[in-house]
């Protein structure tokens, strides 16, 4: 266990080198640069601005200082708005994408697990029928299909929650629900499946032999093992939850890391973007790290290597 | 599927037993007409596709990029099924088009990716050993990078071209199909028929493409399906956020995301290109699910 902690762990590093590599040669390399939306800008004043952020500088050099600073977890001031550091505006940004992400993946579990275990308790019966195909209308609808459809039925039809921005708890349901349907679709079925592989053993027999009620069955014992395909689809979903709030972000003007990403990349910020995407690398990487822990912990079987 | 079930060695003395050997692809092709919901789903794709290829000799299909500015924004009619824009632009015609560059980046980034990760997959597995740990490890580094996030910032920074999206699409999908095929070879590389192959002097390379890999088709075929509605839904996200296909063209993505803009006033022009996309990802996900019960009977699962 230790090891394979150290192993993953240490594999983080050279992802990190990749992915910050990648990016940064991307956008030397790039046709175009940050100072080119002010047309006007006069030679000197560009000169300055090269000098202020190293831009002057050869590129070996520039790319060893951009190493040394990530260690030191230091970006530097944003290109766009340069009295800002790059590491504020993550902090500021990080726990609006955590909520929306996280009420996300909870509101599928809470959802898609429940909805799973009936239609496998249920199988082959007209419950199972429904709750599956309830489930699977969620799966093929984008969510960038979905969140003006909801805009357009619930907050400019009925006016029920606000249509965008992030202010006050009436705001977070739409982007939530636009963020979830997806996962909670997937997370039944994947439940279902689990669940009648786990309720034909032998095992649940003789549970069901000594006598227990069936909810004492389905919950204590059979849920423990059925479970497993969603806690391993945790990791993958969270990396998908974090690529579709870029559009939910930019759906519902939610202030988020994504909105970040995209309008930094598009504004040629350079700093900001290399700040976020490692940001996110690293954040995906803990986050599958901590879904193989939690499943050894969960299915003794599986030994960690 | 095991080498002897297409020996045609084996069928005479079957035949002769009154039960003609069926082969892999006739038995699947049997099981698989039986699921009607992956039937249903494959009639709707190839008649979509059809449609979609041939748009620019369809006699009657409006052109989608005539503007008629007098006319507008209207709502679905007689003229207009599926309504107009705000240019008066015919959204049926869109709609089709769109579906010829949607499907279209669908097929061409799954080909790359076909390509890259059955060669990869392949090698990896044959030759085993310290080159198929190299491999697979960058494999696995590959895996952990925000791709989708890479691709963004390649296609701000460099071309919003359309060979720019089909590479950039293909290479985000090939990691899957190299495990896959990986695990696939070393199951197959100590049977007999590989054997017999290297016996009679066969190359590596031939070993590899000519009967390694045609065995590992069954799972291969099945994830493909799985990667088209995969791509098309990523050059939707893409389009949503500006960075695929550039105007005039417009694939599914892009339709969605302009009638986005004019949700309030003509919500039609987000309802039917989300419909068309909708009902694609949906039948390709109906004819993959069907495929792997056809084509990979052992492996029944009940889950997606």
């Amino acid at each position: 266990m230790t090891t394979f902690l150290i192993r993953r762990l240490l594999l983080i590093i050279p992802t990190l080198w990749v992915v910050g590599t990648l990016t940064f040669f991307m956008m030397r390399f790039a046709p175009g640069g940050p100072f080119l939306a002010e047309r006007d800008i006069p030679a000197a004043a560009k000169e300055q601005l090269e000098r202020q952020y190293g831009l002057d500088r050869p590129l070996h050099e520039q790319y060893l200082k951009f190493l040394a600073n990530t260690v030191r977890l230091d970006f530097g001031p944003s290109y766009k708005y340069p009295a800002r550091q790059v590491t504020e505006i993550i902090f500021e940004a990080l726990p609006v994408s955590l909520e929306l992400g996280g009420w996300a993946l909870l509101l599928a579990v809470l959802i898609g697990v429940p909805i799973g275990v009936i239609a496998a308790v249920r199988q082959n019966t007209g419950t199972d029928f429904a709750a599956m195909t309830a489930a699977l209308a969620g799966v093929p609808v984008p969510n960038f299909v979905l969140g003006p459809l909801l805009v357009l039925g619930l907050s400019l039809s009925l006016f029920i929650f606000p249509p965008a921005l992030w202010s006050g708890p009436q705001s977070r349901v739409l982007p939530v629900l636009t963020l979830s349907t997806a996962y909670i679709a997937y997370i039944a079925r994947l439940t279902r499946g689990g669940m009648l592989e786990v309720l034909r053993q032998d095992y649940i027999r003789t549970a069901r032999a000594k006598g227990l009620s069936e909810t004492t069955v389905v919950s204590k014992h059979a849920l423990k093992l059925g479970i497993l395909p969603v806690v391993s689809y945790l990791g993958p979903a969270a990396a998908r939850v974090i690529m579709g709030s870029v559009v939910v972000e930019s759906i519902f003007a939610v202030p988020g890391l994504g909105q970040h990403l995209v309008r930094g990349a598009f504004n040629r910020d350079y700093t900001l973007v290399l700040g976020v995407v490692l940001f996110y690398s690293l954040f995906l990487m803990l986050l599958n790290l901590l879904v193989d822990i939690a499943y050894t912990r969960l299915d003794p079987r599986v030994e960690l290597a | 599927m095991s080498a002897a079930a297409l020996d045609p060695a084996l069928a005479p003395e079957m035949a002769e037993a009154g039960s003609r050997p069926e082969s892999l692809w006739a038995d699947a092709w049997k099981r698989l007409r039986r699921n009607r919901a992956a039937v249903a789903s494959m009639v709707f794709l190839i008649g979509l596709s059809l449609l979609a290829a041939a748009a620019p000799w369809i006699p009657g299909l409006a052109d989608p990029t005539l503007q008629d500015l007098r006319l507008g924004a209207s709502p679905p009619s007689a003229g207009h099924w599926f309504g107009t824009d705000e240019l008066g632009r015919d959204t049926f015609a869109r709609v089709i088009y769109g579906g010829r560059i949607s499907l279209m980046v669908g097929l061409v980034a799954t080909l790359v990716s076909l390509v890259i990760g059955v060669s990869w997959g392949a090698v990896a597995g044959y030759r085993g050993g310290k080159i198929d740990e190299l491999m697979m490890r960058i494999v696995d580094v590959l895996y952990s990078l925000p791709y989708i996030f890479l691709v963004i910032l390649l296609l701000v920074f460099f071309s919003r071209s359309i060979l720019m999206l089909f590479v950039a699409l293909g290479l985000v999908q090939w990691l899957t199909m190299a495990r896959i095929v990986r695990g696939q070879v070393l199951s197959l590389k100590h049977q007999t028929f590989v054997e017999s192959a290297r016996a009679l002097g066969a190359s590596d390379a031939a070993i590899i493409f000519r009967h390694i890999v045609p065995n590992t088709l069954g799972p291969v075929i099945v994830f493909t399906t799985l990667t088209v509605p995969a791509v098309i839904l990523q050059e939707a996200f893409l389009s949503f956020l500006g960075l695929g296909v550039q105007p005039p063209d417009a694939s599914w993505g892009t339709l969605v995301s302009d009638g986005a803009r004019m949700l309030a006033l003509f919500p039609w022009l987000v309802i039917f290109p989300g419909m068309a996309l909708s009902a694609t990802l949906l039948c390709f996900n109906f004819l993959g699910d069907g495929l792997r019960d056809a084509l990979d009977p052992h492996d029944r699962r009940d889950v997606a």
